[in-house]
Formats: structure tokens, C-alpha cells, sequence
């Protein structure tokens, strides 16, 4: 990698790059253009010169008005830009193959659907959309690929989330860039764009073959979730079967779509969303179910399907 | 030495006793106590940037440990914010002219200004205690949990130290207010106040609104560190971005503590060696107001990508566009302000025009930082730290100094050599640039911020960088010496040697205890160098 250019890999480094450099030129001609005239004003109107200097103003309102108005009109044209490329980071692209990415003192922990896992690498397919989630096992982390203008805090307690396509084969720096203790400066490693093809190969092979929901499946009855909730269970529990995406109607009247986010809480949080018609006797699994233990359940529920009555 | 003996009765002879001056309730000499401790913790904080910078000159993590760097950069960062910048102009410069620019005797509550220093005093001494005892590692920022839950280092004694300085900073804005508001000389209108008075007035309101909401979030990390009170640690059942909110809030108006004294030094400045009335003076004052009210509704976008809504970052994103608008008015002006003037390039008057050049690098990078999407590259890389380092360190330092020679002769009734002043003005300008400039390629080349090791194609900016870092310290070492020296061989400065305009040069160098013998009356507008009308 050469040290003056930092490669576009992404469909995201281009856009974001667009905007720099765009920004760049405009910042660079108006500095420029204040250091001229203020030269050339220090110049012409140094002590002693003979520079006409009858009638100096005090104020110039049309000038005033002008200058406050034309940069703010200019700034609202870079805000819409920034907006647009900043807003299309959130949306997950159609068909985008879900990776999940957990952080912790000072390892970055990533799990592919199909149960391949790896430790401060991120191996992605060329030219085929993608959409990271997230999560931290302890304090703040922030999952940065500087080659693909791409940063996203690991928020303790919540999933974040960013999609994007790599663009170009290669390997490049993955870092951690929010502060998070002793060893922040070694939390990274590499990204590695295959080709799609040799990405599936790298994907089938060097794992147990046990895929992320079938993790979740052993994990569901390791932790005793379905001592509880399997449809065969004497305790009145929800039937958790096909339950990501559906919409939940709460005790309180209120109802929720159980997406990641929800079905976290509820293992880890159990009274904060309590289901219509159940009484709140769950325990917390907090400190019982890793970040990643998590992820695995939430594969599990969303590989299970209501079957029709 | 016998000089001072032979020196006109000012404030300076009033005693001279180490009691006389820590029991003064004169503004000015409260101005001189605080410019000595915070010149001290100034260079405090320096050791520990110089030292970070002597790190950094190789890859490898070879000098200090990951730990130790660590504590270095949030000793860095605390004591820089806390203990140098917040203080800075408002409570040396501010405390000292205030009351002589706006004709009055006193600030209105001089028991409380000496208490104010002693506050400072005290959270230093917090401060320095921590340090003594092992440091802090969670970085200036706090950020929690890390700062709650898992650092297993002075975090308590670090945030005792900001809150109880916190205080100091409350005390000097309530103080400055009602000065400003009760104790203005007669005609002294608000539309006849320097620039200076202005930035102040808006900087005290900054003060006592923000540093309540720091006092109230830094209890509250003691409270979840000590008792395990749920608030920001989600395991608590807290939230870790609630944290960021409240301590942006506090923290991203304390960026216009720091730097609208400044501009209101460079105002002062500059129509005094332009030898020209500042050009469009209300829009300035309009400008100093628009600054202090928009900096209170831009925190968000330090939180761009911490997982806040995409609708708040974008609210946040356009009204940080909107505060650089009164910024912009600022630099056109002062630009506008040498037209047709009669400039005399004096050691003051290089270091604002100094602080007009790196303000504008400072806050154009900051617009590129407002774009949404650039910011998500950039943040929390060394883009950002040179960004904000242009405008604390290019902006407000510079401008502090620049303030320092200005009032110099007013301070101490001495002339310092205009050569070395210029000298140092001039040093500290490369030495500056060749320290932060290359942070801003680092940055977008995708170095993050608080890394103690980097990878090896960072190398060839990390040394430029740190070879800037030794100019900007003989940049900052060398005033220490010539303007030690003036005190006792400098030439008699007289009560105006610029011949400047405002009420601060009418009383003598220095002045006397009481600043005026005849509380002046004021009838025109102030920096009367060239007539008011409007002639363009």
C-alpha cells in the first residue's frame, strides 16, 4: 500500500472521497483567496506607503449580507451531499449477506451466517453487497476500514449497523478508532476482498460446519431457553417460532416489531418488554449469554418458520 | 531588583509581599495569579504532548508503555482544556481589561474573583495529586462505560479535579456579566464596547450555562463508578450514549470558550496596527452572539457515528454548517478591516494576523468534518485532531499570546524587544504548520486518534510532525525569557506606547490600583483610528 494514496475499496470510498476532494478544492481556492487578499491588502496598505487611503469605510451592509448569505447557500448544497452518501451507509442494500462483527478488549470477533468464524480478520466477496451488525461484549469500540471510508461505533447494549459493496480485491487495515483501554492501538487486522468464487471457498471450508443458527439451536438449549418457551413446555412462555419480524403487543398496551434489537433485550432485559398475557418471570441470561451466543440465538429464531396450522 | 522602587505608584506597588498578593481583591493582580498558574500547567501539559510526540517518531511502541501513553494524552487533554484554554484569555486578559476597557474600578464581585482563583487552585491540585498517584487513562473525553466500569485508574480524582475547577470557570462568567451589565463607565452603551467586552460577555454566558451540565454528568459517572447507579452502562441498565450527549453539550460550547476571547483579542489587535476602525463593528458583535447561541445546538456531530438516529446526525450536520456562517462574517471582516489601513507589522500584530490564517484552516476543515459523510472517514482520526488544534492552538494560543505583547506594557508598564517578539511570533507560526498540517494527511490516510503504536507508512508524517513540535516548543519557551527579561530592563512603556484607542490606554502603565483617578465618560463609538461614516 503505498503510504500517499489510500485505495478505494468500496462503492462508499468513491462517493465519500467525491465529496472530500470536492471539498478539499473549494476549502483550499477560499483560503487561498482570503491569504491573497490579505497580502495584498498588507502589502499595498503597510506603514508608510503612499496607497490611497481617502474615505476608509467602516461598514458595508450589501457586503455583510452578501457574505453571510452566499456560504450559507453554499453550505446547504454540502450538507444535502454529505446527507445523501451518509444516509445510503444506513440502508442495507437488497440481497446484502448479513456479517456480524462483535468487538471486546481488544479483539474484533466475526461470525458468518454460515457458522465461519474469525478473529481480527474480515474475509468479504468482491463486488457483492454486504451489511455488518455490530455489537460489543464490554466498552465502546468503533469497527473502522479506512479504505472503505467506513467507521461504526460498537455500542454496548444496542446493534449498529452499516452496508456497503468492496469494490476492489485486496487486503487492507481494519482498526479500532474509539478509544477503548490498554491495547487500542493493537485492536485490528485485516480486510481480505476475494473474488466471489474464492470467497465461497474460503467460506465452505476450515469450520465445523455447524452453521450460525444451528449454533443457536445447541445454544437455545445449553442456556435452557427451551426448558420455557418450546411449544411442549408446562410453563406459560411465548412461542418464540418465527418471532423475528413479527409485530409483539406488550403488557402495557404498546406493541413492537421484534427485530434484533428486541429479542436482545428480551434475554437480556426481560422485564423492560414484557408480552401481552405472560407474567414477567423470566430471568436476566446477562452474564450467561455472550454478544455472540446472542447473534447465534437470534440466527436460530429467524431460521425457525411458523408452520401452517 | 530596584525597579520596581523606582516605578510610579500602581497597582503593582500597592505591597509586595507574597500575602499582598494572595489576599489582592484587585482585578488585576488576580489576573497575573492566574496567568502564572496557568502558564505553569501550560507547560505540564506540554511535557506530555512533547513526550507523546517523542513516541510517536518511531512505529513501534518502543518509548513508553501502551499504558503510560494512555495517561499521557488524557493528561494532555485535561489539563490543556481545563486548567490552560478555558482560563486562558477570560480569566488573565478578561480579568485584567474588562474592568479598564469598560471605565470601571473593579470587576463587581472582587471577593469572588480571588475565590475563583482558589477554586483553581484547588481542582489543580486534584489534578496534579491524580497524577502524583498514578494518572487517569480514559482520555479528556471520559467516554463511559470505559470510564465507569472498566478503567482501573484515577478516574475519580481526575473528575473531582474538573468539577471542582468547573466552579472557578462559573464564578469568572457570573462575574464578567454583571461587570459588564452595572458597572460600564457613562456612555459607555453596549454598541460602544470593544470587541473584546463582547466575546467576554458572550464567552461568561457560555460559561455559566455549559459548566453546570459538565458538573451534573461528571457526579454522575462518580455516582455509577462508586454505587453502581445505572446511568450510562447499559449493563446497569444505563445508556453509554446518554454520556456523549451531556458531555458535548458541555464540551462543544467550551470549544467557543476557547476561542471567541480570541477573536475578541484579534479584534483589538488588528484595528489597532490597521490603524483603522474594525470594519462592520456590529455585524462583529452580532456575529460574537450568533456564535455563542448556534455553539449550544451543534454536540451531535461529535456523535456521527456512535449509533445516534441518522435524522438526528443530519439535524446536527446542518447546524453545524449554520455556526460557521457568523465565523466566516468574522474572518471577512478583520480580512476587510486592513483596507485601506496604515498596518505596522508588530510582534501582536503577526500573531493575529496568525490566528486570522490558522482559523480559517482550522474551521474550513471543520466544515469538510460537518459533512456527514466525510465525517465518518474522518472521526476519531488525526484529521479531526488537527482540526482542532488549528483552531485551540492556531487559533486561541496564538491570539493569547498576541494578547499577551499587546497588553504587555499595560500589565507591567515595560517594552519588550519588538525583534524577538516578532521572532517568536514567526517561529511559532512554522512550528505550528509543521506540527499539525501533516496530521491532517494522517488522518485521511486513516490513522486513528490514541494509538501509541502505527502502522510503518505513517512514519515519514509522524517524524514531521514531531520535528514541528521542537520549533513550537522554542516557539513557546522563547517569550518566557524576553519578556522575563523586560520586567527589569525594558524601556518605560508610557501609557499608550501603540497609541491605540480604548479606555485601557488613557491610565497609566501600569495603572494605578484603582484603574481611573476620573471614572471617564465615553461619547463616540470605540476604535475611532479612522471617522464612523460609511464610505464604500
Amino acid at each position: 500500500m503505498s503510504a500517499w494514496l489510500l485505495p478505494q475499496a468500496s462503492d462508499t470510498a468513491q462517493r465519500v472521497d467525491a465529496l472530500f476532494f470536492a471539498l478539499l478544492g473549494l476549502g483550499s481556492f477560499v483560503t487561498l483567496a482570503i491569504a491573497v487578499v490579505m497580502v495584498w491588502f498588507c502589502v499595498r496598505y503597510r506603514r508608510g506607503t503612499a496607497a490611497d487611503r481617502s474615505n476608509p469605510p467602516a461598514y458595508n451592509k450589501p457586503l455583510e449580507i452578501a457574505w453571510a448569505l452566499i456560504p450559507l447557500a453554499i453550505f446547504f448544497g454540502i450538507f444535502y451531499w454529505g446527507a445523501r452518501v451518509y444516509a445510503g451507509l444506513y440502508v442495507a442494500k437488497p440481497g446484502a449477506m448479513p456479517i456480524y462483527v462483535v468487538g471486546k478488549q481488544w479483539m474484533w470477533r466475526i461470525e458468518h451466517s454460515n457458522g465461519r468464524r474469525e478473529i481480527d480478520q474480515l474475509h468479504l466477496p468482491l463486488g457483492e453487497p454486504v451489511r455488518l451488525v455490530i455489537a460489543t461484549e464490554d466498552v465502546i469500540h468503533s469497527f473502522y476500514l479506512p479504505a472503505f471510508r467506513l467507521k461504526q461505533d460498537a455500542v454496548p447494549g444496542r446493534y449498529t449497523s452499516i452496508s456497503f459493496t468492496p469494490t476492489r480485491a485486496g487486503t487492507y487495515e481494519l482498526h479500532c478508532s474509539e478509544y477503548c483501554g490498554t491495547d487500542h492501538a493493537r485492536m485490528g487486522g485485516q480486510v481480505i476482498v476475494m473474488a466471489p468464487a474464492d470467497f465461497q471457498r474460503w467460506l465452505a471450508q476450515g469450520h465445523d460446519a455447524a452453521s450460525m443458527a444451528a449454533r443457536g439451536f445447541a445454544t437455545f438449549r445449553r442456556l435452557g431457553c427451551s426448558g420455557c418457551h418450546d411449544a411442549r413446555s408446562t410453563v406459560h412462555a411465548p412461542d418464540l417460532t418465527g418471532l423475528p419480524g413479527r409485530t409483539v403487543h406488550l403488557q402495557d398496551g404498546s406493541s413492537k416489531v421484534a427485530d434484533d434489537a428486541y429479542i436482545r433485550d428480551s434475554i437480556l432485559l426481560p422485564k423492560k418488554d414484557v408480552v401481552a398475557g405472560f407474567d414477567p418471570v423470566m430471568p436476566s441470561f446477562a452474564g450467561q449469554a455472550t454478544e455472540g451466543d446472542i447473534l447465534e440465538l437470534i440466527a436460530y429464531l429467524k431460521s425457525t418458520r411458523k408452520e401452517p396450522e | 531588583m530596584t525597579a520596581a522602587v523606582a516605578a510610579p505608584q500602581s497597582y503593582l506597588t500597592e505591597g509586595y509581599t507574597l500575602w499582598s498578593w494572595l489576599t489582592t481583591r484587585d482585578h488585576k493582580r488576580i489576573g497575573i495569579l492566574y496567568a502564572i498558574t496557568i502558564t505553569a500547567f501550560f507547560f505540564l501539559g506540554g511535557v506530555a504532548a512533547g513526550l507523546m510526540r517523542l513516541e510517536l517518531v518511531t512505529p513501534a511502541g518502543d518509548l513508553v508503555t501502551a499504558d503510560t501513553y494512555n495517561k499521557l494524552f488524557t493528561l494532555h487533554g485535561v489539563v490543556m482544556v481545563w486548567f490552560f484554554l478555558i482560563p486562558s484569555i477570560p480569566a488573565t486578559l478578561g480579568n485584567f481589561l474588562i474592568p479598564l476597557m469598560i471605565g470601571a474600578r473593579e470587576v463587581a464581585f472582587p471577593r469572588l474573583n480571588l475565590l475563583s482563583w482558589y477554586i483553581y487552585l484547588l481542582g489543580g491540585l486534584f489534578t496534579v495529586a491524580m497524577l502524583i498517584a498514578g494518572g487517569v487513562d480514559t482520555g479528556w473525553t471520559f467516554y463511559t462505560p470505559f470510564s465507569t466500569m472498566f478503567s482501573n485508574t484515577h478516574v475519580i480524582a481526575a473528575a473531582a479535579g474538573v468539577f471542582i475547577v468547573g466552579f472557578s470557570s462559573i464564578l469568572t462568567g457570573l462575574n464578567f456579566i454583571v461587570t459588564i451589565h452595572r458597572m460600564r463607565a457613562p456612555g459607555m452603551t453596549w454598541f460602544r464596547m470593544p470587541l473584546f467586552v463582547w466575546a467576554h460577555y458572550a464567552t461568561s454566558i457560555i460559561l455559566v450555562l455549559a459548566t453546570p451540565v459538565l458538573a451534573m454528568t461528571l457526579t454522575l459517572i462518580v455516582l455509577e463508578r462508586v454505587l453502581h447507579v445505572g446511568i450510562f452502562d447499559p449493563a446497569l441498565g444505563g445508556d453509554p450514549l446518554l454520556f456523549q450527549h451531556l458531555f458535548w453539550f458541555y464540551s462543544h460550547p467550551a470549544v467557543y470558550i476557547m476561542v471567541l476571547p480570541a477573536m475578541g483579542v484579534a479584534s483589538e489587535i488588528i484595528t489597532c496596527f490597521a490603524r483603522k476602525r474594525v470594519f462592520g463593528y456590529r455585524y462583529m458583535a452580532y456575529a460574537i452572539l450568533g456564535i455563542a447561541a448556534f455553539g449550544f445546538l451543534v454536540w451531535g456531530h461529535h456523535m456521527f457515528v456512535s449509533g445516534q438516529s441518522v435524522y438526528a446526525g443530519m439535524v446536527f450536520s446542518l447546524l453545524s454548517f449554520m455556526v460557521a456562517v457568523p465565523s466566516a462574517i468574522k474572518v471577512f471582516n478583520w480580512t476587510a478591516t486592513l483596507y485601506k489601513g496604515s498596518i505596522e507589522f508588530t510582534a501582536p500584530m503577526l500573531y493575529a494576523l496568525g490566528f486570522v490564517g490558522l482559523f480559517t484552516v482550522g474551521g474550513i476543515t471543520g466544515l469538510m468534518l460537518a459533512a456527514l459523510a466525510v465525517d465518518v472517514h474522518l472521526t476519531d482520526t488525526y484529521f479531526v485532531i488537527a482540526h482542532f488544534h488549528y483552531i485551540m492552538v492556531g487559533g486561541s494560543v496564538m491570539a493569547y499570546l498576541g494578547g499577551i505583547h499587546y497588553w504587555w506594557p499595560k500589565i507591567t508598564g515595560r517594552l519588550y524587544s519588538e525583534a524577538w517578539g516578532r521572532a517568536g511570533a514567526v517561529i511559532l507560526f512554522f512550528g505550528f504548520n509543521l506540527t499539525f498540517f501533516p496530521q491532517y494527511i494522517l488522518g485521511y490516510l486513516g490513522m486513528p486518534r490514541r494509538y501509541h503504536e502505527y502502522s510503518p507508512q505513517f512514519q515519514v508524517l509522524n517524524v514531521l510532525s514531531s520535528a514541528g513540535a521542537t520549533i513550537l516548543a522554542v516557539g513557546y519557551l522563547l517569550p518566557l525569557f524576553y519578556l522575563g527579561w523586560s520586567l527589569f530592563y525594558g524601556k518605560r512603556a508610557g501609557p499608550n506606547p501603540w497609541q491605540a484607542k480604548g479606555l485601557e490606554w488613557t491610565t497609566p502603565s501600569p495603572p494605578p490600583k484603582d484603574n481611573f483617578d476620573v471614572i471617564p465618560e465615553v461619547d463616540d463609538v470605540p476604535y475611532d483610528y479612522t471617522p464612523a461614516r460609511a464610505a464604500a
